[in-house]
């Protein structure tokens, strides 16, 4: 049935959750699911749309309920709010049948459209194509730019690259997907050795205009990308244009720094590269790019022949090294102590999720900096998600199996009370309920006979008590008369017939009158009978209520209990495995980073030494030292490993999901 | 002198990625636990439905039950900071909201904000509203509202509006 009903209309799925610009929803339960959800706490949004729905179900005329006129949206919005609760499987079941009923196009594509993104979110490139390619027809105008951007992005996750760049292409000017579609445009291009045009593309990219934090750190992203593809293919002089284009306080401001540093080296400018390098000295050390300044910047005093200076930079750099290697360490100590994921847990990180970044100035926390770049990755945002949904969940188990006792208890309070006093109540009520019945049947035969009388009157039914006495009387002095009543003249004979014919003159003529009477107080009766019915309907739901109010709980409530514990059982399990996941994630990232550093320690000794050396030698023998200083510049070990942002690839792309 | 050199060079560009000690979590174990999450979330969400069900029917049956809906009609100056309600001159709930509350009152949602058990009949319900108009003044407003509870459960929406949308800042409506 819910399939059907899902087949139905997609076009109201996200209506009701866009938000004020549709009409005002006619069920309350619904909107209340909606209340919910527009706060985040899908969970609850969930179930109480469930409950609403499956009561929906439940009810004898589901048609008179006020969901009814709302039914499709609100199967919808389920399935919305699934996906946002990030329960892909239960959400794509939905979308899928909607996919697979008789609805029209639109509705149809649009939960293609839907049903795509899911399997490009979970990284499924092949399922996200085969999906998105069954599009045929009319696309809902408010989704068409989003549709081609997602076919782009999966054209170039999967090395479609022309056809990617055709789909980004056609966007340019969009205001949808500013900065996102050039950006990935570029990106495709390069893909295909299409060299200038990809310069070209991020270039533009790079310059586009707006408020808006994601499209600011796109640009940032494409001038960075297109400076280092510069820097690695020696254009330096414009590599510098692009690496001066991204913000001073952006995400990419350390990266991009560094990298203008590196041009000028890359020309043997090594006054020049210490001004940027000299601004990332004074910035956060954890970060890899102040790392690297670290040492760059006494290399480029070396070879401005500043030893001392030199010396005493990689001196500093080793210092900031150890520092950062003992904060590793106990980073890594306090990630296997459990530290990071009771930090993970608080309060505060559901208000504010940029609070992880946070969590370093907590005693005993390990040090966030390093894991940036890790919490940023989808899958540990997906881990960390699912680990903080499943705290949740684990508190509300918690909660529920409190929940079980608190209500055995009321059906025992209320058991105790009503037990005692049903039984006289029932005897009671057991004898009312008979005469009510007998009454009722009383006025059910009246009702009877005289629908009857108004197709063959019968006017004998309707005579007076004192007419019936009369008339008894009248018969029993025609007993006693006996034969005497056949005589014609006898006086009395004749007041006797005479009387009787009065009476049934009078019965007669008074008949449909009388009938009148009879019905109008066969209304009255109906009222009075109408008021019973309603007192004994209230008061057989109020004995109704008494019982239900205590009994048949016990199988639900033993059930549902039951069923709590298997779930907080297998919540518990799951959160440690996901919390060691989590754990090892950590881990391992900090690891990557204190071998890196371990490396640049042994290196800067190396470094520092030699420094000294020459500081000593200049001293000592100045012109010696000049002949030896010559040599180093024509070493090919100048030319820079790695540059700070290595060529776009499609894997680079980015979407404007990362908005 | 010159191999220190070339060591120096190479440092700087230390940061290439090195095969770390630690263990790696791979995709498939990551997908693995992330699909037995969902089906916890399944399970979690089928239990909390049943247990609605049963509250309901426990606490709040359909013959006794009544439930008060906020709703707010979106407005660009006034705030609304509190509800208060006063039933059968009895006061059932005082609410202060936070940000998040409001947006999602201002895009449509409706608040439960008090279910309780009443007789069947007629009762008063008085709601009284405080917040901030557009020009910064405190705003306070005291409506009742009289209402029938038969067998059915009762249900009223009170729809709250700033002063600039209409002139009743609350009005009634009963379900």
């Amino acid at each position: 049935m819910r399939s059907s009903l899902l087949a139905t209309t997609l076009l109201l799925v996200s209506a009701p959750l866009a938000g004020a610009d549709t009409a005002p929803l006619q069920d309350p339960y619904f909107a209340e699911a909606l209340y919910f959800a527009r706060q985040g706490d899908y969970f609850d949004a969930i179930s109480r749309l469930d409950t609403e729905l499956i009561q929906h179900y439940g009810v004898d005329e589901p048609q008179l309920d006020s969901l009814h006129i709302h039914i499709n949206e609100a199967e919808f919005s389920v399935g919305d709010i699934e996906l946002s609760y990030r329960m892909h499987h239960r959400a794509g079941r939905a979308i899928k049948a909607v996919i697979e009923g008789n609805v029209a196009p639109e509705v149809r594509n649009e939960a293609i459209y839907r049903l795509a993104r899911i399997y490009f979110q979970k990284q499924q490139s092949m399922n996200a194509l085969h999906t998105i390619e069954r599009i045929e027809g009319k696309i809902p105008p408010r989704i068409v730019n989003d549709v081609t951007f997602l076919k782009g992005q999966i054209y170039l996750a999967v090395g479609r690259f022309a056809e990617a760049e055709g789909l980004f292409a056609s966007l340019q000017g969009e205001k949808s997907h500013i900065g996102f579609a050039g950006y990935n445009l570029g990106v495709s291009q390069f893909s295909q050795g299409k060299e200038e045009e990809g310069i070209e593309s991020l270039a533009r990219a790079g310059q586009v205009e707006s408020d808006d934090r994601a499209t600011l750190a796109i640009r940032d992203k494409a001038n960075l990308t297109l400076a280092s593809h510069l820097l690695d293919s020696g254009r330096l002089d414009q590599a510098r244009i692009y690496f001066s284009r991204v913000r001073l306080d952006g995400p990419y401001s350390n990266r991009s720094l560094l990298g203008y540093g590196w041009t000028y080296i890359k020309q043997e400018k090594y006054d020049k590269a210490l001004v940027p390098w000299s601004l990332l000295l004074d910035r956060n050390v954890t970060d890899p790019a102040v790392q690297d300044a670290l040492l760059g910047a006494p290399f480029a005093y070396g070879k401005l022949e500043l030893y001392g200076k030199s010396a005493l930079l990689y001196n500093r750099a080793l210092d900031s090294i150890g520092i950062e290697l003992d904060r590793l360490d106990s980073s890594v100590k306090s990630i296997k102590q459990g530290n990071f994921l009771k930090a993970l847990v608080r309060e505060e990180i559901k208000q504010d999720p940029g609070w992880m970044v946070k969590l370093r100035k907590l005693e005993d926390a390990p040090e966030t900096y390093y894991l940036m770049e890790l919490m940023a990755s989808h899958d540990f945002q997906s881990s960390l998600q699912n680990f903080l949904d499943l705290e949740s969940l684990r508190r509300k188990l918690e909660s529920w199996d409190e929940y079980y006792n608190s209500f055995e208890e009321i059906i025992e309070i209320r058991r105790q009370y009503y037990e005692p006093l049903l039984p006289t109540i029932d005897d009671q009520f057991r004898k009312l309920d008979s005469r009510i019945r007998l009454r009722v049947e009383q006025r059910d035969r009246i009702d009877s006979r005289l629908q009857t009388m108004l197709v063959s009157p019968r006017p004998e039914y309707l005579i007076t008590a004192e007419e019936r006495i009369t008339r008894n009387r009248l018969d029993a002095m025609a007993k006693r008369m006996g034969t005497r009543m056949e005589e014609v003249g006898d006086p009395t004979v004749h007041r006797i017939r005479r009387l009787r014919g009065l009476q049934l003159w009078n019965i007669a003529t008074e008949y449909d009158e009388r009938l009148t009477i009879t019905f109008k107080h066969l209304t009255a009766l109906n009222l009075d009978i109408d008021k019973m019915k309603k007192i004994y309907a209230s008061f057989v739901r109020t004995r109704q209520a008494a019982t239900q109010s205590y009994q048949g709980y016990d199988d639900q409530i033993r059930r549902l209990r039951n069923k709590t514990r298997d779930a907080m059982t297998k919540v518990k399990q799951l959160m440690a495995r996901q919390g060691n996941m989590l754990e090892v994630m950590a881990v391992h990232e900090l690891e990557k980073r204190r071998t890196a550093l371990e490396q640049a320690q042994v290196k800067a000794r190396f470094a520092m030494a030699e420094s000294y050396d020459r500081a000593t030698m200049k001293q000592q023998t100045p012109q010696p030292e000049q002949q030896l200083e010559q040599q180093p510049e024509q070493q090919p070990e100048q030319q820079p490993e790695q540059q700070p942002e290595q060529q776009p690839d499609a894997a680079e792309s980015t979407g404007s999901d990362a908005q | 002198m010159l191999q220190v050199v070339t060591v120096t060079l190479a440092l700087i560009v230390a940061l290439a990625v090195q095969s770390a000690a630690a263990e790696e979590v791979s995709r498939e174990q990551i997908k693995g636990l992330d699909e037995q999450v969902q089906e916890i979330k399944a399970d979690v969400l089928g239990i909390s439905s049943e247990l609605n069900l049963l509250e309901e029917k426990l606490l709040y049956p359909s013959n006794t039950q009544v439930s008060f809906f906020v709703s707010l009609k979106a407005d660009d100056g006034f705030r609304l900071d509190s509800v208060e309600l006063e039933l059968d001159g009895k006061s059932v709930v005082h609410y202060i909201y936070s940000f998040k509350e409001l947006e999602a009152l201002q895009s449509g949602g409706m608040q439960r904000i008090y279910t309780g058990n009443i007789r069947s009949g007629v009762h008063q319900l008085k709601v009284g509203v405080r917040g901030k108009t557009s020009t910064g003044n405190d705003y306070h407003k005291t409506e009742s509202h009289q209402f029938n509870k038969d067998v059915a459960p009762g249900l009223v929406e009170i729809s709250v509006a700033g002063p600039g949308v209409r002139s009743n800042t609350v009005e009634f409506k009963d379900w």
